[in-house]
Formats: C-alpha cells, structure tokens, sequence
C-alpha cells in the first residue's frame, strides 16, 4: 500500500491542462467588447437657415419680443444694451422667455420670444459656444421642466409626439445675425 | 517531512506555452476592434471647446469633418503661416472648397441617408468667428444645414 503511493508521486509530473486556456481567453475578449466604449464624437447640433440670395426679410418685431445678445471681440457680452456675464446669461434667457412678472418689456407668451445672437468676426469661438450653450441650456430647462410637468419625465426620455408638445410650448427661436467686423481677426 | 524533501529534488513541470497565440490574437483582436480609423491624419492644431448640451453622433459613415485651426507642423507653418487655416479630408483648404468636398462625400451615402448627413466642426477654441462663419456661409450654399459644433463634456 504504502510502496504503490510512493511510486505515484515519483513519477514525471504531467503538464498543465492547456485546454481551458482558450475558453478564459474568450471570457476576456468578451469581457472587454462589452465593458470598451469606442470614443464617440460629440457636440452641439445646430441646423443652420437655408440659404437665400434675397436679403432677408426684415419683418417688424416688437422690441419686447426680442432679447438681442451681442458678444464683441473682446468676448464680452452685451444683452439688451447692458454688459452681463456669460454665467448669467441663462437664468436672464429663462427670466426673458417665462415672464413671471408679467413685464411689459418682455413677451406675453414663451411663443412670442425671439433670442437674436450676434457676433464679432474677432470673437473667439470658444465664447462663442459658450455662450450658444447658456442659451440652448435655458431652452432645455424650460422643455425638461414641462416635461416633468406634463409627462412626470425628463425632455430626452419623451416619446417623439410628446416632445412636439414641449416644442410646441417653448419653441427655440434663435436668430443669428451676420457678424460685425469692428474686431481684429486672426484669419489670414 | 520527507514528503516536501523529495518533492523539491525533482525537475520543476515546464509550464505550457501552448495557449500564448491565443492570447496575443485576443490582444490584436480587441486593439482592432477598439481602434477608430481615422481617414486623415490632422494637420492642425485643435482642442475643442467644453460643454454641457452635448449630442452623440451615431453613424460614422454620415458624418464629415471639419478641422479648423493653427497649422501644426513648423513646415506646414512655414508654407502656410500660423492663421487659422481649414483642413478638409487631408489637406489644407479654403472656404470655396466646401461645396465640392460636402458632394464628394454626399454621393457616397445611399440617397434615402443624405438628410442625415452631418458636418462636424472640430474648431480650435481660440480660432475667431470670422474664418468659422465664412465655413458655414459655404455650408449653407452647399445645403449641408445639419452641422455639430465638436464639444468636449464639461468637467467640474
């Protein structure tokens, strides 16, 4: 008894079972497929006017229905004749196109407000999104709280007939004006 | 105690080297799968801006980039100085070249996928608007209105 274990543990010890190898091979291939996102690009997407050899019509607008926002060379900012922060800019677009006071300067509905952006050909184009991003994020606001408000949801999870509702109420109307060439620009 | 003695006088079991193609085709595999291709290299210097109303763009194969920025190599300076210049596919451009550089690409794409073309603006932060607005005077002559502004996700 004694003398057959012996023999065994004598013996030229076997190899290492490579056969599961390939299978936890797999497993990580996998594993990582799942787990990698691929960089994806990102940003904000604007759809531009189409294009018109007629210059544009100058139709005549109430003065309270428009929130001109002008930014300069010098990227400072300019909303409705008085110099602001780009920090302050949305909550100024949100007090502009809701009205809780009921200001006779601003519209009567969110329907009637027109957001007018213009800027300098010097103007840095990183103000420049900067501040096409306060604007957009106080139209998202506005939608997100009347989602919430209508359907208990945010504005991104809405269904598409329930999104046209939202738009319905705060429809984006940003006007972009050609821009001034007072600046100095780096172009050629 | 005899039992460890006798077991380290032996040959130690050589470990099997079988399973090693196996692992470096799973590395190749998966640096394949995760690599983006790029179809050009850039040329110019851009980091984009940080913001918060981000979209993803979904499908490459819709999608056309737009460089703007400082020429990045000191011969490519040289030639063409350190103004912002516009890069389209792999070389430097000017505004005029837009409308063809958008149809060779457009012809590409089935017919029932072209409105849903996109030209990404990958547009250094310190660039003027001056050369950005040019751009998009040139992409609205050419009808590609459907444009993305490239953004990094703020962090705070």
């Amino acid at each position: 008894m004694l003398k057959k274990r012996k023999s065994s543990k004598d013996r030229v010890s076997t190899e290492i079972n490579a056969g599961s190898m390939a299978d936890i091979a797999f497993l990580l291939l996998i594993f990582f497929l799942v787990t990698t996102t691929i960089e994806v690009d990102k940003g904000i997407l604007v759809r531009l006017p189409p294009w018109s050899d007629e210059p544009p019509i100058t139709a005549k607008l109430a003065k309270k229905n428009i929130l001109s926002v002008l930014v300069n060379a010098n990227n400072q900012l300019l909303v409705r004749g008085e110099e602001m922060d780009v920090e302050n800019l949305k909550d100024k677009v949100i007090e502009f196109i809701t009205n809780p006071q009921s200001n006779p300067e601003y519209p009567d509905t969110p329907n009637d407000a027109i957001v007018s952006l213009q800027n300098d050909r010097g103007t840095n184009y990183k103000t420049y999104l900067t501040v096409y991003n306060e604007l957009q994020s106080a139209y998202m606001e506005l939608r997100n709280g009347e989602s919430s408000k209508l359907f208990g949801t945010l504005f991104d999870n809405l269904t598409i007939d329930q999104k046209k509702k939202v738009i319905e109420k705060y429809p984006m109307k940003l006007s972009e004006a050609d821009p001034t060439s007072y600046g100095e620009e780096n172009a050629e | 105690m005899s039992k460890f003695s006798s077991k380290r006088g032996k040959d130690e079991p050589a470990i099997s080297t079988a399973s090693l193609p196996d692992i470096i085709f799973m590395l190749l595999f998966f640096f394949m799968m995760v690599t983006v291709l790029r179809d050009a290299t850039v040329k110019v210097e851009v980091i984009v801006p940080e913001a918060t109303e981000l979209t993803k763009l979904e499908k490459k194969s819709l999608v056309n980039y737009i460089y703007i920025g400082k020429p990045k190599d000191r011969a490519d300076q040289i030639k063409y100085g350190t103004a912002p210049r516009i890069q389209l596919g792999d070389k430097f451009a000017t505004p005029g070249e837009i409308p063809l550089f958008i149809e060779q690409h457009r012809v590409t794409v089935p017919e029932v996928q072209r409105p849903q073309i996109t030209s990404s603006l990958r547009v250094d932060g310190n660039v003027t608007m001056g050369i950005v607005y040019d751009v998009k005077e040139e992409l609205r002559k050419a009808g590609q209105l459907k444009i993305n502004y490239s953004a990094r996700p703020k962090v705070d």
